[in-house]
């Protein structure tokens, strides 16, 4: 089955027209994706390399378009991701990184009374082999496959995906949350999506400092996930007070240190790998022993 | 961003907020004349990114004008727990009668802006929920309701501020949500909130943090960051568009991904080494990214061998070994350098390191065999 982006995302791309939004949009193109439109205002009329492109996201859902991918600049980007909202997209992917944190709190709760689905912002998209790509994922390194992976980062997800690859096992989907302090989307939210997927058997969760969002999940996998989850936690050797790359990967006092979400997780029964190679190996063993 | 003490206080003022009157001085005569405009008794406060500065002598009541001299002679270029005094705020002492805590925080966890007030200010947070838990009212303030004179005042209430000054606190509250919109603070803290004797509700501190990812609509705010506060290697990095930061041990590390670089540094000190950096190459790094890292990880004296840690989804390894290559060409680099490759064009990328025959240059297939090989090389 698989979550999020499968063979009936038919997909619209505000900054298509872009240098990094028309390679990464055709790229999601060929991979399969069904990319029917781009957005650029002013630009209504032309193409990219055939694909029609309109002034507004409204335009392409008339084109039969439900799930919107946001590159445009962050100072641009919250408007464009309400505007997709309003136009009535399903699934709105924010890839760009950037944007001030005070408007994706407006977003956040405009996406969610709106029952729209927002992943990101500051994420690498979402990616389900065989079916669709809606993003950055490089997704020749993944086949179809069981494993579910939800993640706050971009390349450590591809090392861990790589060495599940590696190993000869593939994914269902791999969801890339993002790194911000504020997402449209957290790890439960995902997670919840991967137990109720036929396709999924087992669930790897990759973490970083910053927030509770890793602590909540342990919680809610306690309480509502059956499948068997392993998780990686990155920024043991994070200093406190110090902006780690991503907006969000930042221990403020005493709390969001990779310790703590690794205690969290352990005591909840979810195996925390020491390393991306551990954790995935963890997976492997896991699923071989269900066989 | 963090501002310093004087820096949240003048954007206090330019909302309308009550702050003591104050003069900045950056070297004595400065302070001197500064504490004749403001008038006597004046506190002269050290400015620094740190608290607790009372304690460490920074803060210090002066009655004339040889005082101010006096302890501005004595603040200034004082170390404060690593912290250098270079600026300093001259303020007109206020007659205290209580001390409130009062602030605008962003729970990202809830995904609210968070009202904190507490009847007993003056102290740490920490001590706070030690002494009187009770005391902390803690109210998220609803995206759908707003936080109008109904909900300011009823924290008031409930926080059991004096009556006679609830109205004056309840106007801070709001005062300081709208500060924390209009200028993108993820957090405003005024610690101690006073009552003066004669009844007025005034901001002695402010700590103020700014989202740097609205530095670009903050202009006024983007020119306060102090370059003189920052370390050497993270001045040139930001200089040359890299993430990075410094740790302080011997083994230089760099990443593409922020989360590959994070997981790299754990790596490297399970293996027993010491990280030096945290160096996010980004994505779809060039040649003259990674000649930059280079330099940036090579120009800290400490650093006596070096990891790249690089999986290529749409950074290609060859672009990365061209870097590196040309890094060899263009700077001196004396220590051990170990390379891990893998990922988009990870071949092409190891052949031209091959064929390059640098010396100093060892490669590695896997992450954990990059990490352990680098920490025997800093070791030897």
């Amino acid at each position: 089955m698989s979550i999020i982006v499968d063979n009936d995302t038919r997909l619209v791309v505000s900054g298509l027209t872009g240098r990094e939004g028309s390679f990464h949009g055709l790229r999601n193109r060929d991979y399969g994706t069904d990319l029917v439109a781009g957005v650029t205002p002013g630009k209504g009329g032309q193409d990219v390399d055939g694909v029609p492109v309109f002034d507004s996201i409204a335009e392409a859902v008339e084109v039969g378009a439900n799930t919107s991918m946001i590159f445009v600049p962050a100072r641009f980007a919250a408007a464009a991701v309400e505007e997709a909202i309003d136009a009535g997209v399903g699934t709105v992917i924010a890839i760009t990184e950037g944007i001030p944190v005070l408007d994706m709190l407006g977003v956040y709760w405009k996406a969610k009374e709106a029952g729209v689905r927002l992943i990101g912002p500051n994420c690498p998209g979402v990616l389900s082999p065989g079916k669709a790509n809606v993003g950055i994922i490089p997704a020749h390194f993944f086949e179809q496959g069981s494993i579910g992976v939800v993640s706050k980062s971009g390349t450590l997800t591809y090392q861990i995906g790589n060495e599940l690859a590696q190993a000869g096992l593939g994914n269902s989907t791999i969801v890339g949350i993002g790194g911000d302090p504020i997402i449209g989307s957290d790890f439960i939210d995902v997670l919840e999506l991967f137990e109720a997927d036929e396709e999924t058997e087992l669930i790897v969760m990759v973490g970083e400092i910053g927030g509770d969002a890793e602590e909540r999940a342990a919680e809610f996998i306690a309480e509502s996930v059956s499948k068997p989850v392993i998780a990686y936690i990155a920024g043991f050797t994070a200093p406190p007070g110090k902006q780690m790359g991503h907006a969000g990967a930042i221990i403020s006092g005493s709390s969001g240190t990779a310790e703590a979400k690794k205690e969290a997780l352990e005591a909840k029964g979810v195996a925390v790998g020491r390393s991306p190679t551990e954790a995935a190996q963890l997976a492997v063993e896991t699923l071989a022993a269900r066989a | 961003m963090d501002l310093l003490e004087y820096q949240g206080k003048q954007l206090f003022a330019k909302h309308d907020l009550p702050v003591p009157e104050g003069r900045h001085a950056a070297s004595v005569e400065e302070a001197v004349a500064a504490a004749e405009q403001v008038g006597f008794p004046c506190v002269v406060k050290a400015q620094v990114a740190i608290g607790k500065r009372g304690k460490a002598g920074g803060i210090k009541i002066a009655k004339d004008g040889s005082e101010a001299r006096e302890h501005a002679e004595a603040i200034l270029g004082m170390d404060i727990r690593g912290f250098t005094v270079h600026d300093l705020w001259i303020e007109q002492a206020s007659q205290i009668a209580s001390e409130y805590y009062a602030s605008i925080v962003l729970d990202r966890s809830a995904k609210k802006l968070l009202a904190m007030l507490s009847r007993m200010g003056g102290m740490d947070v920490e001590e706070m929920a030690e002494k009187d838990p009770a005391a902390l009212v803690r109210r998220h303030i609803e995206p759908s309701e707003g936080f109008g004179p109904e909900h300011a005042g009823q924290i008031a209430v409930d926080a059991g501020i004096d009556e006679d000054v609830q109205g004056q606190v309840a106007e801070v509250l709001m005062e300081l949500r709208e500060v924390a919109l209009a200028e993108d603070a993820t957090l405003i803290e005024v610690n101690p909130l006073i009552v003066t004797e004669d009844r007025r509700v005034v901001a002695l501190d402010a700590k103020v943090t700014i989202d740097n990812n609205a530095l670009f609509r903050h202009e006024d705010l983007a020119e306060l960051r102090d370059p003189s506060a920052e370390d050497p290697q993270e001045q040139m990095a930001k200089e040359r568009g890299l993430t990075y930061v410094k740790l302080g041990g011997n083994i230089g590390i760099l990443g593409n991904g922020a989360g590959l670089c994070m997981s790299t540094l754990d790596v490297v000190a399970q293996a027993g080494g010491e990280p030096a950096n945290f160096l996010d190459a980004g994505g779809g790094s060039k040649a003259e990214a990674i000649v930059a890292a280079l330099e940036v990880i090579t120009s800290d004296p400490n650093v006596d061998a070096v990891l790249f840690n690089i999986f290529g989804g749409i950074t290609r390894c060859d672009e990365v070994a061209r870097g590196i290559i040309e890094a060899f060409r263009r700077i001196e680099i004396e220590v051990p350098l170990v390379v891990r490759l893998d990922g988009t064009n990870s071949e092409e990328g190891l052949k031209l390191l091959a064929d390059a025959g640098i010396a100093n240059l060892t490669v590695e297939k896997t992450m954990l065999g990059a990490a352990e090989k680098v920490v025997e090389l800093a070791n030897a």
